[in-house]
């Protein structure tokens, strides 16, 4: 299952990029992310590896990502090392007349015959309103600070 | 039955309830006839004693866990609309003893429900072992919940799994906790088994409280049944303190549980409480009885403050 969100965010890409690439505002602005925790001494690029939770439903699933792509300013991308199987990827692209567009999909997998399908696809609906939420906040706080840098 | 034998089978039965750690009545049974009844009861004794399956702890099967999350996802959470708070306090790594009330009967929800919980939470690669009765793990379709990593309740068992630096969840109240009546939802009640402490004092593994409600809920537990249960000599053979009587879908009048019902979708919510260090709190030979009271007090409190929260029954 593979849910994906976009938006329209009023800043340049660089300023979008240095957002989604720090680990640590993870927390704060994904919706549903419990935690977001640097594994090692790589804090951020190729090869960066995350310990991260999200709550969905009743449970609050941990998990270990690394992160397999990372074409600045444009792309990143993850995948699981341990826990529920998933994939994950920014997609920021210039819009002509100024702003960025930003595409976040998450797919995931879960084990568990017919009974497995039935919940990756009740999860969906829940995933999508945290990567819409996700996506709102980061919105609101890049054009935010975007606002700052242009006073 | 006549009325004079029954009479001689209530004579003979133990007067009071074993609330001993969960160990089998010590009491002797002098004036039983040596006749047919107990050359039944030995039968069965060693029938069920046979059944019982010895601890393997590689039994248990990550994969087995990962197959199984996703309908214990989809029950938890939108059937029992589950809540599970406070698992950042469970220590990461290591042994630790995690201590449940239980409620529910015999389809207790908080046990299932901290499984998914505590298995999506560390990932099923994590030891985590629970105790069960050991008549849950001789019935031939639960045999299989040994792969999720449940295990006989027996003290070797228990010593092993911690050993091992997995985690352990008991529930000390077990079967005299889990059928007691609805109205005592908001009551921790161990029966007095104070084994848990003594173990975690043993093996100076920190204990991390988990307190459930909504388990008592699921349907209308009306008596825990302990003197039907001495009556038919239950606590001896069975090392069943109880036979249960409630209302529950689908028997209507339910006695016994023992297949089981459907319970009503209550809410459940589940709170884990600060991990405690016996030997930080109570010093390097901590006394039983004193932590005992401790962790039932700091339980009991968290559950009359979950209490609290509730405006409805079942609907939470």
């Amino acid at each position: 299952m593979r849910v994906e969100k976009r938006t329209t965010v009023d800043a340049p890409i660089g300023q979008v990029w240095a957002f989604i690439a720090r680990p640590e505002n993870y927390e704060s602005f994904m919706e549903g992310i419990t935690s977001w925790e640097v594994q090692g001494e790589q804090r951020t690029g190729l090869g960066a590896r995350y310990a991260t939770r999200m709550k969905v439903g009743s449970a609050e699933i941990g998990g270990m990502i690394e992160i397999v792509e990372f074409d600045e300013p444009y792309e990143i991308a993850w995948t699981s090392v341990l826990g529920i199987d998933q994939r994950g990827r920014w997609r920021l692209h210039e819009r002509d007349g100024g702003g960025t567009n930003v595409t976040l999909r998450l797919g995931y997998h879960t084990e568990g015959g017919l009974l497995g399908a039935i919940a990756e696809r009740l999860a969906a609906p829940i995933v999508g309103t945290n990567l819409r939420r996700s996506l709102e906040e980061l919105r609101r706080r890049v054009e935010h600070s975007a606002r700052i840098v242009m006073r | 039955m006549s009325d004079s034998r029954s009479r001689v089978m209530q004579r003979d039965a133990p007067r009071t309830i074993a609330r001993n750690g969960g160990r089998p009545s010590e009491q002797p049974n002098e004036r039983a006839p040596a006749g047919m009844l107990s050359r039944l009861s030995g039968a069965i004794v060693e029938q069920v004693r046979r059944q019982i399956p010895k601890a393997d702890l590689h039994e248990r099967d990550p994969d087995y866990l990962r197959d199984n999350l996703p309908w214990l996802w989809l029950l938890a959470s939108f059937y029992f609309r589950a809540e599970v708070r406070g698992l950042e306090r469970i220590p990461p790594r290591g042994p630790v003893l995690l201590v449940g009330n239980h409620s529910g009967g015999n389809m207790a929800p908080d046990t299932f429900i901290f499984v998914l919980a505590f298995s999506s939470y560390f990932g099923v690669e994590r030891r985590f072992f629970q105790l069960a009765h050991n008549l849950v793990l001789a019935l031939p379709p639960l045999r299989h919940l040994r792969k999720g990593g449940t295990i006989a309740a027996s003290w070797e068992n228990a010593r092993r799994a911690l050993d091992s630096g997995s985690a352990l969840l008991v529930y000390p109240g077990g079967d005299y906790e889990v059928h007691r009546p609805s109205w005592e939802s908001s009551k921790i009640d161990f029966g007095g088994r104070k084994g848990f402490v003594e173990l975690a004092i043993d093996k100076r593994v920190p204990v991390v409280p988990v307190v459930a409600i909504g388990g008592q809920e699921t349907s209308l537990f009306l008596s825990r049944g302990e003197r039907l249960a001495t009556l038919l000599r239950l606590d001896r053979l069975l090392r069943l303190k109880v036979l249960p009587i409630s209302i529950a879908l689908p028997w209507g009048l339910n006695v016994g549980d023992l297949a089981g019902h459907i319970p009503l979708p209550a809410k459940i919510t589940l709170q884990v409480l600060e991990p405690i260090d016996l030997q930080a709190e109570f010093g390097d030979q901590p006394d039983a009885d004193e932590v005992h009271e401790e962790i039932v007090g700091r339980m009991q409190r968290t559950l009359e403050g979950l209490a609290a929260e509730r405006r409805l029954p079942v609907v939470g």
